[in-house]
């Protein structure tokens, strides 16, 4: 089947077995790899977009689903100020190792910061608790986050 | 214009320099094994044991071969060359022939036009199996009438130390059994890679592996191919943790390649990951201590038996681990130590994270409590008294030699200030017990704080050689001084790229370092296990550096130059290799001086437990850390709190569960991984005593947090509920007594 969909701000379209999830037409129908497919699950995070601005893990959701619809990945934030912050943050605070949960952990923390420009330490715990990460243990990933936030509270757009 | 001049500030040695791959990981751009893909590519499939043990009566490829889309269906005659492979010993079949082993071998792989057409070629594969009855159980495993998994029989290896008199008479004795679980390495980035045939008759492999030559060593063969028309090239490796010392799907890629002239990925999924790479030991350990009144330890008794499964793996390196280490980070005049690795029909064991030390350390530092509390002893001053230290004796006859500075850790960490109490009531939910489900309202909440200390080798042991290698060109061009460096080491995610790039602008004095692609065309760099990498690879990377320099000063000869620079008319490259110092295996009584060099960790925990449901908050983890020199301080304190969280994980949540040989829980939602709530705030103490013969004095850095954490949130466990909990991963049935697990029972 055919589905056309708006991905970064372009007009995509695939041609799909019914059953592709929107995180397989993505990667292999779309070529864009930044979304991750550590479980297909819905258990990690590692696949996170959002889907008519709202955050979705896209291995849980039908390819189809997403026809007519505007999706936005990590190979589509390079130029926001937001995300640009989260990203800088997540090198500077040492939040990355192997990097596969990175693009995931960079769209869920945009997201939050965007709905809530200072989060407590319990906040960010209970938003990011759907993102897995093997290697960091967390701590310099929530270093990253108060490191973004702090600094665009510092200097508003 | 760069210049070369070694100075503070360009990111060398001793500075937290960013990683060199940070933007393209956090962009989304970093290529990892898989996201390969090539024009014309086939995606690759295999089919696996659903049984244990099991007799192939007969396999019948036809219908598959058939489906829309199949390009090729291999099975075992399909293999070339020899029919098996294994990091050491050669005993695991390509695709199974005969028998199975464990579910979850491969018996068949698929090739096709899409992912989808080769997993419904899978299910079109008929097996005839002849269903036996699979041993499962390790204890089982060492009857002399139990079923052979193998030929020789069920044991892989079976070590045995006696060290002073074992005999030797003590005033306190305590004595304890303990086990752990079957926990799964986990790595997010699923076993992945693309091989590409080649015009000569050869492959090229794309893959995500720990260690490119020793894969190269086992795929070769098989194929049926010379080693020179077989090339690997490292592809992005989404983390490992040891799940990537064995080769997985790198032969059949080939083979399918190979057969079909096309290029073949093969990229597992979740469930299949768990089948795909080997776990970490499952153990039982009995042990028993004996000390004098004052403290003093006599005699260590401990009899360990770790379940390798149906495969050799490495075992034999694991068990050889467990049963040096298991006397601890003490010094023991006296023992008699005993361990078994068996094979039985579980998934293969192998690599993880801790090597053997992580079960040890379960099971000596709970002695040492119970030993403390046996003589009415504070269980820190205990360890103090007791701690190795340079010059000691360990049980094998090895001198402590180089840094081994256990009591300043020990202090260190009990010094680390402790998390303050908390009223239960008026908490946010996230900070109770169960957490954000709300499940405890804070109704029967107990606080404890336990401590562990253990220790880690580090590189390889009992007598190999596993040297790196490293090639290092200085040239120069329109923007300046350049260095480029090439290893075949693997960074999977620990930092070792940006290591090597401090090291080059330490020893060169350039900012510019650019690091060619890892691939079999350059000497082997060893393993990315063992925490031995920094030292090796890193060593081979100095070495090289440093015939550079001195070359580049032979050019210089006694002119004085603001910048050596102007002496780069031509480059100048050098080749070296590093070695560690030699170690030696062990002899028929466990004598011998079979490990390189040891890292030192110790650990506290505070945690809270609802007893009245079975309900564990973490509150802190305090890690004090042997680091002999921190090469990248925030990429250290990135390795102690990732293995802390893996450490943490092993304690509290992850377990395989095998019911008859089969796992039962295949998924990130059946295994649990510590996620954002489960992981308190860790807070790390780097102890540097460099290291004598390690470049800058460093010491691997991966493990002692994991070896030493479990022992540590268990210890504290007790501490709160009064229980023995002599079982990792604790659950919640064990902590509110429906669970309870056998005391003490006679070993094998
Ligand atoms: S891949 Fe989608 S949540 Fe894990
Ligand atoms: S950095 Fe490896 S999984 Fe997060």
């Amino acid at each position: 089947m055919i589905v056309r969909l708006q991905v970064n701000g372009a007009r995509r379209e695939a041609d799909v077995w019914p059953g592709t999830s929107l995180l397989t037409l993505l990667r292999d129908h779309l070529g864009l790899y930044g979304s991750k497919n550590a479980c297909e699950q819905g258990e990690c995070g590692s696949c996170s977009v959002w889907l008519d601005g709202e955050l979705v893990c896209s291995c849980l959701v039908l390819g189809a689903q997403a026809g007519g619809r505007e999706v936005l990945t990590v190979e589509g934030l390079n130029l926001e100020r937001q995300a640009g912050a989260v990203q800088a943050a997540f090198v500077e605070a040492g939040a990355v190792q192997c990097g596969f949960c990175t693009p995931g952990f960079v769209v869920a923390v945009t997201d939050l910061l965007s709905n809530d420009p200072a989060p407590s330490e319990a906040s960010i715990r209970e938003a990011l608790s759907g993102n897995l990460c093997r290697c960091t243990g967390y701590a310099k990933i929530l270093d990253a986050v108060n490191l973004a936030a702090g600094r665009l509270r510092d200097s508003p757009a | 214009m760069t210049a070369i001049r070694p100075r503070a500030g360009i990111g060398g040695v001793g500075e937290s320099a960013p990683r060199v791959d940070g933007l393209p990981k956090v962009k989304g751009e970093f290529e990892y094994a898989s996201d390969l893909r090539r024009e014309g590519m086939l995606w690759g499939e295999t089919l696996r044991s659903p049984h244990p043990s099991a007799r192939i009566r007969s396999i019948d490829v036809s219908q598959a071969a058939v489906r829309p889309g199949v390009r090729a269906v291999l099975v075992a005659a399909d293999v070339p060359g020899r029919p098996r492979f294994g990091l050491d010993v050669k005993d695991q079949p390509v695709l199974a022939a005969e028998v199975v082993r464990y579910a979850g071998e491969p018996v068949a792989v698929v090739a096709a036009d899409s992912q989808e057409a080769a997993r419904q070629a899978i299910r079109a594969i008929a097996v005839d199996y002849e269903v036996l009855q699979p041993l499962t159980d390790m204890e089982a495993a060492l009857h002399p009438d139990a079923p052979r998994v193998h030929p020789g029989g069920n044991v892989v290896r079976d070590v045995r130390i006696l060290h002073g008199d074992p005999d030797a008479a003590a005033e306190v004795w305590v004595e304890g059994y303990y086990e752990t679980g079957m926990q799964d390495q986990a790595p997010l980035g699923p076993e992945a890679g693309l091989a590409v045939p080649a015009v000569d008759g050869g492959v090229d492999l794309h893959v995500a592996t720990q260690w490119l030559h020793a894969d190269h060593e086992q795929i070769a063969p098989c194929l049926g191919l010379p080693e020179e028309k077989v090339r690997l090239h490292l592809s992005g490796v989404g983390g490992a943790f040891g799940a990537r010392e064995d080769v997985s799907m790198q032969i059949h890629a080939c083979l399918l390649a190979l057969r079909t002239g096309r290029p073949v990925k093969m990229a597992y999924s979740r469930p299949e990951s768990f089948s795909g790479h080997v776990h970490r030991h499952p153990s039982r350990i009995w042990m028993r201590h004996g000390a004098r009144r004052d403290g003093t330890l006599v005699v260590v008794h401990a009899r360990l038996l770790i379940d390798g499964g149906a495969y050799t793996s490495t075992s034999p390196a694991v068990i050889g681990n467990a049963t040096t280490f298991a006397a601890g980070p003490y010094d023991v005049p006296n023992a008699s130590l005993h361990g078994t690795a068996v094979f039985t029909n579980n998934p293969p064991c192998g690599a993880m994270r801790g090597f053997g030390a992580v079960q040890a350390c379960f099971a000596y530092e709970a002695q040492m409590d119970r030993l403390a509390a046996a003589l009415y002893m504070d269980p820190l001053a205990l360890r103090l008294k007791n701690a190795m230290r340079p010059g000691t004796v360990m049980p094998t006859g090895q001198v402590v030699g180089g840094s081994a500075p256990v009591r300043k850790l020990i202090q260190g960490c009990a010094a680390m200030p402790l998390p303050p109490e908390e009223a239960a009531g008026g908490r946010d939910p996230i900070r109770l017990p169960g957490g954000a489900g709300n499940t405890s309202r804070g109704e029967g909440l107990a606080r404890g704080a336990g401590y562990a200390v253990g220790f880690k080798n580090l590189a390889y042991s009992e007598g190999f050689d596993d040297s790196s290698q490293a090639w290092v060109r200085l040239s120069r061009d329109g923007q300046g001084a350049m260095a480029e460096v090439k290893t075949a080491a693997v960074e999977v995610g620990q930092g070792l790229d940006t290591i090597v790039a401090q090291i080059v602008r330490s020893e060169l004095g350039v900012e510019r370092v650019v690091q060619l692609p890892p691939d079999t065309a350059i000497g082997s760099a060893g393993s990315s296990s063992a925490s031995r990498q920094t030292m090796m690879t890193g060593g081979a990377v100095q070495l090289a550096c440093q015939a550079v320099r001195a070359e580049l000063e032979a050019r210089a000869g006694h002119h004085e130059v603001p910048d050596l620079i102007e002496f780069l008319d031509s480059p100048i490259e050098a080749v070296r290799t590093f070695h560690h110092r030699p170690t030696r295996a062990l002899d028929g009584t466990g004598q011998g001086e079979p490990h390189v060099a040891f890292a030192f960790g110790a650990a506290r925990a505070v945690v809270e437990v609802d007893r009245d449901l079975g309900l564990v908050r973490v509150v802190q983890l305090a890690v004090a850390q042997d680091v002999g020199r921190a090469l990248n301080p925030q990429s250290v304190l990135g390795q102690i709190e990732g293995g802390s969280a893996q450490g943490l994980g092993f304690a509290l949540m992850e377990e395989i569960d095998l019911a008859g040989g089969l796992v039962r829980n295949a998924s990130f939602t059946d295994y649990l991984l510590p996620t954002t709530l489960d992981m308190p705030p860790v807070v790390s103490l780097l102890v540097e005593e460099p290291e004598p013969g390690m470049p800058f004095g460093a010491k691997g850095v991966g493990e002692p947090s994991t070896v030493v954490v479990p022992a540590a949130v268990v210890a504290a466990l007790r501490a709160a509920t009064g229980r023995a909990l002599s079982r990792a991963p604790v659950k919640p049935d064990d902590l509110v007594g429906l669970r309870t697990f056998p005391g003490y029972r006679p070993p094998p």
